[in-house]
């Protein structure tokens, strides 16, 4: 049985179909090896030959990678949730309460919630790891910033998510979050400096026109504030996060790939 | 616990060798918090906390930060060990310096890696439900009203200084330093692998950035952080009608009313012109005697402009224990008060 199975896949390798999807016979020895992760536009992210202390999990801790498997992840699930979730006053609630008790696959919301803080949690031990190992020093120094913009990005991913639920737990997160905004300086109503923006007696930054009212759509987290934060979640931030993703695993490759005390260093003998 | 966890953290670093390399003592070090929580979740107002769904990853995080510094620490003391042996580091060796391909190496790893968290988070979505309260509603305020909870540390310095600087100016700060350390970090050893005797005093002050002002306030704001956001003791119930009384005073009436005896003068710069100084020889004077003095040796590694930088960012960091210390022995309330400009220290 598993040995016609076996022949069944061979003879399928050698048809016109198998051949235009994989460029290459199976990856058993080093060019065709070479070839699988060269031809694939996903693994051409990964070089063709690395250092075997890159692969170790106790130097690496794969956090990085965890971190990015729970981004698809959250991308996933999230699709699915878009399909049941109206961000309006009147429906996020009930289309919540929905998710849980009758939609098919009810899971997803909370494998979304769980992946998004499981994702804070790793992106914050991986900073960890790469500052341990110094891995931010030259030539890497640009992608730490790269790391660091992504580490924001996740909490701004994590913190508009929060209110999409539109119940207690989510409105006043938000509104106690959303509230520092009005103590920005120069910027917000109650920030130093906002009373230098007057001409005369009338004020140039009010409650109606502070970066807490750009930020909300409102004077309180209402059904604005809801609206602006499901399209900044669904679409603003994935949007920068995809980009600035790309170029931080395109620099992990050109500054030379995992870091390590590299041949020829100051430290190999 | 600020305090403790502060001396902890120097204990660690300065024993480094016994505590990761004495198997006991490591024992000691993993095990304490699982076997604290264990305990702990026999209490009953312990329990209500732990329990909560959005509080279950915190714990698992205080434990991985533990590990992980753990981790780091004890390959770190091997790497010194044979830097001062005159061997090349672990990472260094020929046998891991060797090329492997990819295919199926690494990427298998991977696989690995990706099916092992989407079991743990399949199962951890079966077991806890997402938590889902009332439906949002703008005439009840909850009480504790919580931020998220990776910004419960933020949260919990808004308690020593004012949204414009808790909120605003000490994000902007954190992320701005993040993002220097590379520019400002002198030190090209350690590039690569774990040690810690070549590069202490970075690892220290990012530990002591990382663990005690972040994953410990966060851990503060979400655990201890009750109604009114008043303190409550790990055991403690959340009693709404605790009453803690409210005594703090600004450094003006010290000064003014107190020590001088004279009542607080009308005009706002000379009332607070203590507190302005204060500030202005702790941001502009302090940097050059430091660079004088103890911190001669970063300032020559550094330069000018990094010196400059990194000392304003690292005594930002310093001022959040030094105001919290303060509220805590004499009740400071702010160094500087001028609520005409919505500008408190």
């Amino acid at each position: 049985m598993i040995k016609r199975l076996k022949r069944g896949f061979a003879d399928f390798t050698r048809t016109p179909v198998w051949k235009s999807v994989f460029r290459h016979k199976m990856p058993k020895d080093p060019k065709n090896r070479a070839l699988a992760v060269l031809t694939n536009v996903f693994l051409h992210l990964h070089p063709v030959r690395m250092r075997k202390q890159g692969l170790r999990i106790s130097y690496t801790w794969c956090m990085g990678g965890v971190s990015f498997f729970l981004f698809l992840s959250l991308t996933v699930t999230g699709i699915l949730l878009m399909f049941y979730y109206r961000p309006t006053a009147q429906h996020a609630y009930p289309d919540m309460v929905d998710l849980t008790e009758s939609a098919t696959l009810g899971l997803m919301r909370e494998m979304h919630r769980w992946a998004a803080h499981l994702m804070v949690i790793t992106v914050w031990l991986h900073m960890l790891r790469v500052f341990l190992t110094g891995s931010y020093k030259p030539p890497r120094e640009f992608n730490w910033i790269i790391g660091v913009v992504l580490l924001v990005l996740t909490l701004l991913f994590s913190f508009t998510g929060y209110l999409l639920p539109w119940d207690q737990l989510a409105m006043w997160a938000v509104t106690v979050g959303s509230n520092m905004a009005r103590a920005s300086p120069g910027l917000g109503v109650e920030g130093p400096g906002s009373q230098l923006m007057a001409i005369g007696d009338i004020p140039l930054i009010t409650a109606g026109s502070d970066v807490r009212f750009v930020l909300l759509g409102g004077r309180f987290v209402g059904e604005g504030a809801l609206l602006r934060f499901y399209v900044l979640h669904c679409i603003g931030i994935p949007f920068i996060f995809v980009m600035l993703l790309a170029a931080h695993f395109w620099r992990i490759r050109r500054d030379g790939g995992i870091s390590g005390p590299g041949k020829g260093g100051p430290l190999a003998m | 616990m600020t305090g403790i966890s502060i001396l902890a953290l120097l204990a660690f670093c300065k024993y480094r060798k016994f505590c990761t390399q004495n198997k006991i003592m490591s024992g000691a070090i993993l095990g304490f918090p699982i076997v604290f929580f264990a305990i702990s979740a026999m209490e009953e107002n312990f329990w209500i906390q732990f329990r909560r769904p959005d509080n279950v990853p915190i714990s698992f995080m205080l434990w991985f930060v533990v590990f992980f510094i753990w981790l780091a620490m004890k390959k770190g003391v091997e790497n010194d060990d044979r830097i001062a042996n005159g061997q090349v580091v672990y990472e260094a060796e020929p046998e891991e310096e060797e090329k492997v391909f990819v295919w199926p190496d690494l990427v298998y790893t991977e696989m690995i890696c990706l099916l092992l968290v989407s079991i743990l988070l399949v199962a951890w979505s079966i077991l806890i439900p997402a938590p889902l309260e009332e439906p949002a509603n703008p005439q009840l305020t909850p009480n504790p009203s919580k931020a998220p909870w990776y910004f419960l540390g933020l949260q919990e310095i808004l308690v020593y200084f004012d949204p414009w600087l808790a909120g605003v100016l000490i994000p902007t700060f954190i992320i701005i330093g993040l993002m220097a350390i590379p520019y400002i970090d002198p030190n090209p050893r350690g590039n690569g692998y774990y040690t810690f005797a070549e590069r202490r005093n970075e690892i220290f002050i990012f530990l002591f950035g990382f663990v005690i002002l972040w994953v410990l306030l966060v851990f503060q704001g979400t655990f201890l952080r009750g109604p009114n956001w008043n303190f409550y003791g790990p055991y403690e119930y959340w009693d709404v009608h605790k009453i803690v009384p409210l005594t703090n005073v600004n450094l003006s009436e010290f000064i003014w009313a107190r020590w001088l005896g004279v009542g607080m003068p009308g005009f706002w710069l000379v009332r607070e012109i203590f507190g302005l100084l204060l500030i202005g020889l702790y941001f502009v004077v302090l940097p050059v005697l430091l660079a004088k003095t103890i911190w001669k040796k970063f300032y020559v590694d550094m330069g000018m402009l990094p010196y400059v930088i990194g000392s304003h960012l690292m005594l930002w960091m310093l001022l959040i224990p030094i105001k919290m210390y303060l509220r805590w022995t004499v009740n400071l309330k702010y160094f500087v008060a001028l609520p005409e400009f919505f500008l408190n220290i």
